[in-house]
């Protein structure tokens, strides 16, 4: 309806404005991708990163923020990111910013240190940190606690994280020559290494933690024995020289050598942590365990025990059945008697002597009495023997002596006192004594004698006179012998007819 | 006085002035058929939506490295200032001067730049006109040449790839710096400047102009 618009006086007009361009611009897509992929980028930067840790060491030496790695057997697992000194200015504390998947293993048991090339006795190590620079190693912990302060070792351990092996204790009275990496031998390969050692709380002997790897650890048994193969092992004893070692190595650094006996009972491998004896050499730690052993005291009268030492054998005919335990002087003020009882400890089934027919019915204490007391009475006597004569050592000897006075085992003492009889070198010096004592009778003898045959022939006397008149007398019958034989060259017919007148 | 005010287009390729056709903005050029607009269209807009992207990369571009070198001591990834430190030496300083004002300055002078010629003409401001299109062309100028940085890398990491000794990779900061400069290359693409002499010349004879 055009026309009531005209009909209509005054209607003002729409004003015209120009439209403003309130519309978004397509462009903003841009800003809005690049925001969106900056973020993107931003959470997963703060998502790869794992927890920061600080480490503890004692110098930064070779350290360096922002460039050393953390490495696990090679991987790397984090980086040092800052270096500064602890307030105490004793340390440096360092902060490592760690991988994401390093969480789990930052627990409380895990050990940081810094591998730097090393030279020791024994191997060279962490050569490839000449040409990367250092790193810190790390050994992962089994602990469930998290922790994120640790403190560096100074050394790297000896035994590397996940080397399959077991850990046991050794005790000992003496380091001797064994220091931190000596080799563990079994059969003389090595087998393992000391990792470290430490006092006993008593202070009375050191426990050595030894880690014996893969596949040498299922050959140590609760019945394995460990001892020193440190250095040579010589030994001049009765036996004569031994000369022993394990090897080269072993001379230079020390090391220890494991064993187990063929005899005894099969045991399945021991337990990590078992604790072992050390002995000192192969011998002891082979000798079979005591296994029913009797004390016995020896008291050699008027016999000296030179050469007798605790550890020397005690032998019946030859074989050994126990040892020497003890060898103490001892003074009796109501006999005003010095007397040096030897103390034997004799064990015959350890060594292996097997007792045939033996009557079963009795408690063994008793029955070990009978039999010694039917024993000394056939003759059982201890004597001292030498074992060797170059070194003057002497042992023991059990044996029966069927012309031996009569004597019983006094069981009243503790330990009780077996019979003794003068050993074969009290027989000798006894004989050597009586042959010495005759021999200076003889020598006595053959000096007068000789001092009377001196006197026979000294100047004017009687023999010297007469000797003289005799020779005299020979010379004169000489002379006239040779005169006949003159006579009878220039008239031999004189034999026949006598003397004539002629020849006068 | 201009073309836009006496109702007329000029063309940007030929340079033929035309009027538009009645109740049109926009047309073609009757001679080179270019297409004919009074002003860039959005062009604050734009710019500003670049400038934004562009400062938006310019974040990761400088957190991130852009470079990461693998020796036999182990990765190693720098950013570009870390760069700079690097390349800071008595006798290497100029090279390290280079590369802080080619990929630290010049970026963020851009970005600050067109931030400032943005903010001004969008305030209608009719100061210091000279000046602002000098520093407009300026930016211009300068414009590629942020994109050195990214030459030198990708350069670096085609050359050194002495493996297993050394070799060089790219690093995710290095997209982000290449996006910084096209970003900022593209605002000033979209940027007009007559928008700076828009606002005077409105301001001298038409006050309540409205432009784009």
């Amino acid at each position: 309806m055009p026309d009531k618009n005209q009909s209509l006086p005054k209607v003002p007009e729409s004003k015209v404005v120009p439209k403003k361009r309130t519309r978004l611009s397509l462009v903003w897509i841009i800003p809005i991708v690049a925001a969106v992929i900056g973020v993107w980028v931003a959470v997963t930067k703060i998502m790869s990163e794992g927890p920061k840790i600080t480490i503890v060491f004692q110098s930064a030496e070779g350290l360096e923020a922002g460039k050393t790695k953390v490495q696990y057997n090679g991987l790397h697992v984090g980086t040092l990111t800052s270096i500064h000194l602890s307030a105490d200015h004793h340390r440096v504390i360092a902060t490592a910013q760690m991988d994401p998947k390093s969480e789990e293993f930052l627990v409380k048991d895990t050990k940081f240190w810094v591998v730097r090339p090393q030279i020791s006795g024994m191997n060279i190590t962490g050569l490839g940190t000449l040409i990367s620079g250092d790193y810190i190693g790390v050994e992962l912990g089994q602990s469930k606690e998290s922790e994120r302060n640790f403190t560096a070792l100074d050394t790297a351990p000896l035994v590397a994280g996940g080397t399959l092996g077991r850990f046991f204790m050794l005790k000992t009275p003496e380091l001797g020559s064994l220091s931190e990496g000596a080799p563990i031998y079994f059969r003389h390969l090595p087998a393992g290494q000391i990792v470290s050692y430490e006092l006993d709380k008593s202070g009375e002997g050191l426990n050595v933690r030894v880690f014996v790897q893969a596949p040498y650890n299922q050959y140590v048994t609760p019945n394995t024995r460990f001892w020193h193969a440190s250095g040579i092992d010589m030994s001049l004893s009765s036996a004569g020289l031994r000369l022993q070692t394990e090897s080269l190595m072993s001379i230079l650094a020390g090391g220890i050598a494991f064993e187990t006996p063929a005899t005894g009972p099969l045991l399945p491998p021991a337990e990590a942590n078992t604790t072992f004896t050390l002995f000192n050499d192969r011998a002891e730690a082979l000798r079979p365990p005591p296994r029913d052993p009797y004390t016995f005291r020896l008291v050699f009268k008027q016999s000296s025990v030179r050469g007798l030492e605790p550890g020397a054998p005690v032998e019946v005919g030859g074989v050994t059945i126990g040892e020497v335990t003890e060898v103490s002087p001892q003074f009796d003020m109501n006999t005003m008697e010095f007397s040096v009882p030897v103390t034997i400890s004799v064990d015959p089934q350890r060594y292996g002597v097997r007792f045939l027919n033996v009557p079963g019915d009795e408690d063994a204490t008793v029955r070990h009495r009978k039999v010694m007391d039917i024993l000394v009475a056939h003759g059982l006597r201890a004597h001292l023997k030498t074992g060797n004569l170059l070194t003057g050592s002497l042992y023991v000897s059990v044996d029966l002596f069927p012309d031996a006075l009569p004597a019983t085992v006094d069981w009243a003492q503790n330990p009780a006192e077996m019979p003794t009889m003068p050993g074969k070198t009290e027989e000798i010096e006894k004989s050597v004594a009586d042959l010495l004592k005759s021999l200076n009778q003889t020598l006595t003898n053959t000096d007068k004698l000789l001092g009377s045959a001196n006197k026979l022939i000294e100047p004017n006397s009687v023999l010297d006179t007469e000797l003289n008149n005799m020779l005299q007398e020979g010379g004169g019958a000489a002379r006239s012998l040779r005169v006949l034989a003159d006579y009878l060259e220039r008239h031999p017919e004189a034999l026949i007819r006598g003397k004539t007148g002629e020849a006068k | 006085m201009t073309a836009m005010q006496q109702g007329l287009q000029r063309c940007d390729t030929c340079g033929l002035l035309s009027r538009p056709a009645p109740g049109e903005d926009e047309g073609r050029c009757p001679r080179c058929d270019e297409e004919l607009v009074f002003r860039k269209p959005d062009s604050l807009q734009r710019t500003l939506a670049f400038l934004v992207a562009a400062a938006v990369c310019y974040i990761p571009a400088n957190v991130l490295p852009v470079m990461t070198t693998v020796t036999a001591s182990g990765r190693e990834s720098d950013t570009i200032m870390q760069g700079v430190v690097l390349l800071w030496s008595p006798t290497g300083w100029p090279l390290s001067f280079i590369v802080l004002f080619a990929s630290i300055m010049i970026p963020s002078a851009k970005i600050l730049s067109l931030g400032y010629l943005l903010i001004t003409v969008r305030r209608g401001s009719i100061e210091n006109n000279t000046q602002r299109i000098r520093l407009y062309r300026m930016v211009d100028l300068i414009g590629r040449w942020s994109m050195v940085d990214v030459f030198v890398d990708t350069f670096t990491v085609a050359l050194i790839q002495l493996q297993p000794l050394m070799s060089v990779e790219p690093a995710p900061g290095l997209f982000f710096f290449a996006a910084v400069v096209v970003l900022t290359m593209l605002a000033v693409e979209s940027f007009d400047p007559r928008l700076i002499w828009d606002s005077a010349s409105s301001k001298e004879i038409q006050p309540e102009v409205q432009y784009a």
